[in-house]
């Protein structure tokens, strides 16, 4: 009865009405997740910065956005920010010789005292889309997704071209073999700082459309955001690899890390349409992420494994015992 | 073309594994020497190879490459100068990109990476026609990943690349100690190709005597850090591998019946 009741309970039009919601934030968070895949893949370096430079992006936007700026103005010093703070974790990690991702964590820690600071030692700051003029917003959101499309579009056009530089080259060979890198005249160091900065530059922009959308700042909205972009990273390299299994090319590549995003917001939307506790959704966004992560790897496995090899070799032995 | 002057490098200082891996080594190159460097294990290839690389400051002593000092400048700062080819057939390119990609970077080698196209048209055919050389077919495969490549591919695309922007000098670390002997002789006829064809100035690390004698006009014998034999032109045309054995004992002691083993 209870069962029955539950799905009962369970309205298609609600699932159906939240969807596009799910999608708006998705395409945001894509552009996060396009900040990780610079670090994460081409970089080789696991960021954990961005936990803290989403929500600096965030804050700074709230802010001056609340100061009377007009909100590009606004976005475009949040970038600003998030690049400094990727620079510090670049410097943190080359010219002092931390580990990358102690560099990260240290960074993230001391980015929540600025961040609080930033927003008047208050852990919240509500931007009314009424009062304010912000251009991405919850309040229309098939505007804001189109907004959000024209966005992630440009930036993956423009990392399209960066990369395709001489310069972004040579920050693509620092991440696949830097010992080639240095004997080529590459400074990694440098190459690895401007890589940080670029990355968390994306991370916090996406923290101040973020804000505008949801309309409001919180110090905590971008505790486990490393988690979230990793699942958009990877959900959009799985899918990418099952649409066009013969490879593809890097533009589409990025694409289809927003793509990632949309879908790990729809999974979300889902989730939470059915009901589940709220407090549960990082647990399930972990499960996810494992998943997703796994798959690759098990794909293999199905192939070629030990397990399979003696398998077959014990099936050899019988089929010569046969024979004798 | 290099002058390596006094150059010493002590590993782990003051520590119970403590390698005075070079001694006051001396080493002067004209342009246009192609020298082979042999020696037992730890004799100081390597570790001379890597101090005019730059890859570690040397404890004294000073480097010169054309006349320049550059004993001051990290690695990728001395990149103008030299072109490497590493033991590894992994280190010395990036499997994660092209092999298009790959000579680009390399054609860039000690030059400024600004933001114009990464590879241009033009430079295809010039790559197209410098694959060719190689007779392995990479021409047609230019957008193909290099990790795909087998490790004998990889090398002589390294050693295409190293010398794709003429370098002063070209370093030559046991570049085909990790290859089956048919590949090695390849890359080492390949090497011998690039080097005459470009008039390279070229240091090669070998464990090969056979190769020592065969290549290059002047080889050199390390050992405990410092150069103990240093022969060339017309005595080194008549070198045979007794020959080198025999001097080995000569100049380095009594204690080098084990290093004459691992020598030959």
């Amino acid at each position: 009865m209870q069962i029955a009741a539950y799905f009962a309970s369970l309205d298609p039009i609600n699932l159906f009405k939240s969807l596009p919601g799910g999608v708006a934030q998705g395409v945001v968070w894509g552009v996060m997740a396009l900040g990780v895949y610079i670090t994460f893949r081409l970089l080789d370096i696991a960021d954990l910065t961005v936990d803290g430079s989403f929500t600096t992006g965030g804050a700074v936007t709230a802010m001056l956005i609340l100061g009377g700026c007009p909100a590009w103005a606004a976005i475009l010093a949040a970038i600003l920010a998030g690049m400094l703070a990727g620079v510090c974790t670049g410097l943190l990690h080359t010219r002092l010789g931390i580990p990358a991702i102690l560099a990260g964590i240290l960074t993230q820690f001391a980015l929540y005292s600025i961040n609080l600071h930033i927003m008047g030692m208050a852990a919240n700051k509500s931007v009314n889309p009424d009062k304010f003029p912000v251009f991405i917003s919850s309040r229309h959101v098939p505007a804001a997704i189109l907004t959000g499309v024209l966005i992630a579009a440009v930036i993956v056009a423009a990392l399209y071209w960066y990369f395709g530089t001489e310069q972004g080259s040579a920050l693509r060979a620092t991440g696949s073999n830097p010992a080639m890198s240095r004997a080529l005249g590459i400074n990694i160091d440098s190459m690895k700082v401007l890589g940080l900065g670029l990355s968390n530059a994306l991370v916090a922009l996406a923290g101040g459309l973020m804000t505008q959308y949801q309309g409001f700042a919180d110090i905590n909205m971008g505790r486990g955001s490393i988690v979230i972009g990793l699942a958009a990273v990877i959900i959009g390299e799985v899918v990418c690899g099952a649409v066009f299994r013969k490879g593809s090319n890097f533009a589409v590549r990025l694409s289809f890390i927003i793509v990632g995003g949309i879908l790990y917001y729809m999974v979300m939307t889902a989730i939470l349409w059915l009901k589940l506790n709220s407090n549960d959704l990082k647990l399930f966004t972990a499960v996810i992420v494992a998943v997703f992560l796994a798959v690759p790897y098990l794909q293999a496995q199905s192939k070629s494994s030990f397990k399979l090899a003696g398998k077959r070799g014990r099936a050899a032995e019988k089929e010569d015992g046969a024979h004798a | 073309m290099l002058d390596i002057n006094h150059i010493s490098k002590t590993f782990n200082p003051g520590t119970i594994n403590e390698k005075k891996a070079l001694q006051g080594l001396n080493l002067h190159l004209s342009e246009g020497d192609f020298v082979t460097v042999i020696g037992g294990n730890g004799a100081g290839k390597s570790t001379m190879l890597n101090a005019v690389a730059g890859v570690w400051p040397v404890d004294e002593g000073n480097i010169l490459i054309d006349g320049a000092d550059v004993t001051g400048l990290p690695e990728f700062r001395r990149a103008p100068y030299i072109g490497r080819v590493f033991q590894d057939p992994m280190m010395g390119t990036a499997p994660n990109m092209q092999i298009e990609e790959n000579l680009a970077l390399a054609y860039r080698r000690g030059k400024k990476r600004g933001l114009r196209w990464g590879v241009t048209k033009k430079e295809r055919e010039f790559y197209y026609e410098r694959l060719q050389i190689l007779g392995l077919g990479l021409e047609d495969r230019m957008t193909a990943k290099v990790g795909l490549l087998s490790g004998g591919q990889r090398q002589a695309l390294t050693l295409l690349m190293a010398a794709l922007q003429k370098p002063k000098l070209l370093l030559l670390d046991e570049h085909t100690a990790a290859l089956d002997p048919a590949t090695a002789a390849k890359v080492l006829e390949l090497s011998d190709r690039i080097v005459q064809e470009n008039g390279l100035t070229a240091l090669m690390i070998t464990h090969n005597m056979t190769d020592a004698i065969r290549h290059g006009n002047r080889i050199v014998m390390m050992n405990e850090g410092r150069i103990i034999l240093d022969i060339s032109g017309e005595e080194k045309k008549k070198l045979t591998k007794a020959d080198l054995l025999q001097k080995f004992a000569e100049v380095a002691g009594v204690q080098e019946e084990t290093d004459a083993v691992l020598l030959s």
